[in-house]
């Protein structure tokens, strides 16, 4: 699997997708290919994958370090683990200075199931960001 | 130190340096050779075992041949005893005995395959455990290294696009409004949609002169006139 298939597939779907989204995919250069998709409607929280190795990775960016309000990252840390588990395919980490949304693929996973994976990762990405208001900026 | 442990200590110690820190190209190459060097070793061992358990079969089969030959030959040297043929028998006896050592030589060769074969089954086993091991950890340097480079790639996006100067909050709030007005549009469209449809049927039975049709003097003139 490479970004550019995932991109070619992802922009054929047009309206055709199976989950309604319409998905723009941009190719990022840098030492790493790195796919940015935007979706309409929400272009301000895109999902970035990358191939790396024997996985597809695909990442979206939540908050950063500085949009916690003091005091409450503990609390917001707790939430986040147990919020984890029920969370469908996606997980937290932190890359830097950021919190993220992520989920891992198999390197041999169909283009349907990227579309998947993306796709729940948005929706996920949006109710966490919801639901962790109260611990944000 | 486990690759794992490496990893946390390196992204600890400040992020930008992990690349260098733990997979500097060298010591991955090295750790790819090493991975090879065992897949190498690896096919080796299943090679020999295959001839191992050829061999056992083989010695098995001898083994069960020996067997046979020295009940058949007994029963030869019971009919000579019983013929009160002493001299055949015993001569049947001197090949019992040589057929027992043969016996025991076989046996010995049948447990020393045997023995060999589950030697090496487990090296198999410990290798093949080894090699998963091998690869995942250099899975983990390398997903690292380029989630790295990819999050660099992305920021590098990022600050050229200027899309991280909109806080989580900011973003979810937009994307909501689009939601909403994406939403009304759609309602708005329904209306329109249902409205002129009704129009212009109502139009066809107009022309068709079915329905409601408006009221015209003369109609009213015949209405009186029905009246009266």
């Amino acid at each position: 699997m490479n970004i550019h298939k995932i991109a070619t597939y992802l922009n054929g779907l047009t309206d055709q997708s199976d989950t309604g989204l319409i998905f723009d995919c941009v190719p990022i250069a840098g030492e790493v290919d790195v796919l940015r998709v935007d979706i309409q409607g929400r272009e301000e929280i895109p999902v970035f994958v990358s191939v790396t190795g024997d996985q597809i990775l695909c990442i979206s960016y939540l908050w950063g370090e500085d949009e916690v309000i003091e005091g409450k990252k503990a609390e917001m840390m707790e939430a986040m683990l147990e919020m984890n588990i029920p969370m469908p395919l996606s997980s937290f980490a932190r890359i830097e200075q950021k919190y993220v949304i992520f989920g891992a693929l198999s390197e041999h996973s169909t283009l349907a199931d990227i579309e998947h994976e993306v796709s729940v990762l948005s929706d996920n990405s949006l109710e966490v960001i919801a639901e962790m208001a109260d611990y944000l900026k | 130190m486990s690759i794992l442990k490496k990893i946390i200590t390196a992204v600890r110690g400040g992020a930008r340096e992990v690349g260098e820190g733990i997979v500097d190209a060298n010591s991955t190459r090295i750790f790819e050779q090493e991975i090879r060097d065992a897949e190498n070793h690896l096919t080796k061992a299943k090679r020999d075992l295959t001839e191992v358990m050829a061999k056992q079969m083989q010695a098995g089969r001898e083994l069960e041949r020996i067997k046979g030959e020295i009940s058949e030959h007994e029963g030869y040297a019971s009919q000579a005893l019983a013929q009160n043929n002493e001299a055949l028998a015993l001569e049947v006896a001197e090949k019992i005995a040589q057929l027992e050592v043969e016996l025991q030589e076989q046996t010995t060769s049948h447990a020393t395959f045997e023995k060999a074969a589950t030697r090496l089954k487990d090296l198999i086993k410990k290798s093949e455990r080894q090699l998963a091991d091998y690869q995942r950890q250099l899975s983990m340097v390398k997903t690292t290294d380029s989630v790295q480079k990819a999050t660099a790639a992305i920021t590098d996006s990022f600050t050229s696009s200027n899309s991280s100067l909109l806080s989580a909050k900011e973003s979810l709030e937009r994307i909501k409004q689009k939601q909403a007005m994406f939403d009304d549009k759609l309602v708005a469209a329904e209306q329109l949609q249902a409205e002129s449809g009704d129009q212009s049927l109502k139009d066809k039975l107009k022309q068709a002169g079915i329905g409601q049709q408006q009221n015209s003097a003369n109609a009213v003139l015949e209405r009186l006139k029905n009246k009266s």
